[in-house]
């Protein structure tokens, strides 16, 4: 995390910033820059015609329904690298820019502690401490930076396996599986969170914003930092105006 | 030798037997090669070559008689000469014919991706169909005999196909008919099987060749081209074949077992995240906007 880095990710910011627009209304908060919206569906696009080639090989059942996506078994088996490629290369400018808000904290242990509250949604609002990312957002990236460097270490073997040789081929076809079962996975997850499980999170990915009652539901201790306010204050601010809107005989949302 | 697959069975208004009934077929081929009368003319590799019309290839000298250091993607037939100095000092002169090995348990099939880039016929061969192939040579790092060799303008993998267009019209391969010493034989499995047992059996009892035996590793189920060599404990001496060759585990276990159990277990995150929201919802952001009057069950 230099200094250079940062440098590099705030004039990236700038500039790209200075050609969009992003519309923050009074009521929303700026989450995700132009620069960063941008790389995230562009590892996305390469992610999924990675995924989609790869898996048009990985077994038999899937080949015939696969291989015609991209014209055919050789012309998958040609750009599925360039695909692979592709996505290391955005994704390399996405994990600078994220390197900051992505570092693992004693908060995300926490976290991940009581994820089973998290996954059986008993909470109506994540604690306190959650920052920019949560601890599972964080566990994805990792995911994804441990896989991207299994897939390349184990994929360029397997582009040229006349210069590796016959045991690195058959030892990186396992390991390179593995980490395409991974980010399978990680990636159905990650887009069920993105989507249904939390609605208005989509629209940070595409249109940059977040209202602040998703920001201090979801990430209080970023809603402090972005606002200078307090996050638990706000949201009972917020469901005391509701009650008085509606009338007297609302109970008003429990625990 | 396969020549047709009609055997007749009844014939009506026939009296007496019917001929041919009963028969049994042995239909798996093999090729015979007797390392210890090859005296390595190359005759099988200008056969290899020209009956399967491939174009020439610059050949590499490297200080022995061997036209060149393996076999290539329109070279599949090659003579590996080996100067092995013996205990007692004298030298030994090998030469093995080296091409595909066709086994029984083709590592390279196992190991293909590709529906219908490789097949093996009834009678044992392993062919190529290059229009299937994509190139991923997936076939060499499963063959334990590395025979399967790219071609880099084609993207296509290449090897010796036992001339399977001559023996699907009973002939005998290109290399067999070329052999001028008759160290090279064609026949069925069993046929030549026995013949190799019987003339290592006289390399080991009329030529001084204690270890004389014949090299049709069970390790992949045996091989439908075998070799009389004057020494099986050492087949590494001869160009490198391997005394124990394996499938790897990735092309077998994992591929074959493991891969699309662990497919279908990632997919089943796909209706988990499904019923989770079914079952659980959403998580809106609070409060909702929506007032209240919820009651949770």
């Amino acid at each position: 995390m230099s200094t250079a880095v940062e440098r590099f990710d705030e004039g990236a910011r700038e500039r790209f910033g200075a050609h969009a627009r992003t519309i923050v209304h009074d009521d929303e908060l700026l989450r995700h820059p132009v620069y960063t919206r941008i790389l995230h569906w562009s590892v996305a696009g390469f992610f999924i015609l990675a995924l989609l080639s790869g898996f048009a090989i990985y077994t038999p059942w899937l080949y015939r329904v696969l291989t015609p996506i991209f014209g055919g078994g050789p012309m998958t088996r040609l750009l599925h690298p360039w695909f692979s490629l592709g996505f290391v290369a955005c994704f390399v400018f996405q994990l600078l820019n994220w390197l900051q808000p992505m570092t693992w904290t004693r908060d995300d242990t926490r976290w991940m502690r009581r994820i089973r509250e998290y996954v059986a949604n008993t909470e109506r609002r994540e604690p306190d401490y959650v920052d920019f990312f949560n601890g599972g957002q964080k566990l994805y990236f990792w995911a994804i930076v441990g896989s991207a460097m299994l897939f390349l270490v184990t994929g360029i073997p397997m582009w040229f396996p006349r210069t590796f040789g016959r045991s690195m081929v058959s030892i990186g076809y396992v390991l390179h599986d593995i980490a395409a079962l991974v980010m399978l996975v990680g990636f159905i997850v990650h887009v069920y969170e993105g989507t249904a499980a939390m609605p208005g999170t989509l629209h940070s990915m595409t249109r940059g914003t977040v209202e602040k009652r998703w920001a201090w539901t979801h990430h209080p201790a970023w809603y402090r930092r972005a606002t200078g306010r307090d996050a638990r204050a706000d949201y009972d601010d917020a469901v005391r105006q509701q009650a008085a809107r509606t009338s007297g005989a609302d109970r008003g949302p429990g625990s | 030798m396969p020549s047709g697959t009609l055997q007749v069975r009844q014939i009506s208004g026939h009296s007496g037997s019917v001929p041919g009934a009963g028969v049994q077929r042995e239909e798996e081929v093999c090729k015979y090669i007797d390392v210890t009368t090859c005296i390595g003319c190359k005759a099988c590799e200008v056969a290899c070559v020209e009956w399967n019309d491939m174009p020439f290839q610059q050949t590499t000298f490297d200080n022995t008689y061997q036209t060149m250091p393996s076999t290539s993607w329109n070279f599949w037939n090659l003579i590996k000469f080996n100067e092995h100095p013996r205990e007692d000092g004298t030298l030994q002169w090998l030469m093995r014919k080296d091409q595909c090995m066709h086994c029984e348990d083709p590592g390279c099939l196992r190991a293909c991706p590709a529906d219908g880039a490789i097949v093996q016929y009834t009678n044992g061969i392993v062919d190529f169909q290059q229009e299937n192939c994509i190139g991923c040579q997936y076939c060499a790092s499963g063959c334990p005999f590395d025979i399967p060799k790219f071609n880099a303008l084609t993207k296509k993998v290449y090897k010796c196909t036992l001339c399977s267009d001559r023996v699907g019209q009973g002939l005998e391969p290109a290399c067999i008919k070329a052999c001028p010493t008759g160290c090279l034989k064609f026949g069925t499995k069993l046929d030549m099987k026995g013949l190799a047992e019987s003339r290592a059996r006289q390399v080991r009892e009329h030529s001084g060749f204690p270890n004389a035996g014949v090299y049709d590793p069970s390790s992949i189920g045996g091989t439908h081209v075998i070799y009389v060599l004057h020494d099986v404990t050492k087949p590494e001496l001869y160009g490198g074949l391997p005394s124990n060759p394996q499938i790897p585990a990735a092309f077998t276990l994992w591929k074959r077992f493991a891969k699309p159990i662990a497919l279908l277990l990632g997919l089943f995150a796909a209706p988990a995240a499904f019923f989770h929201y079914v079952a659980e919802g959403p998580k809106e952001a609070q409060p909702p906007e929506r007032p209240s009057r919820e009651v949770r069950r």
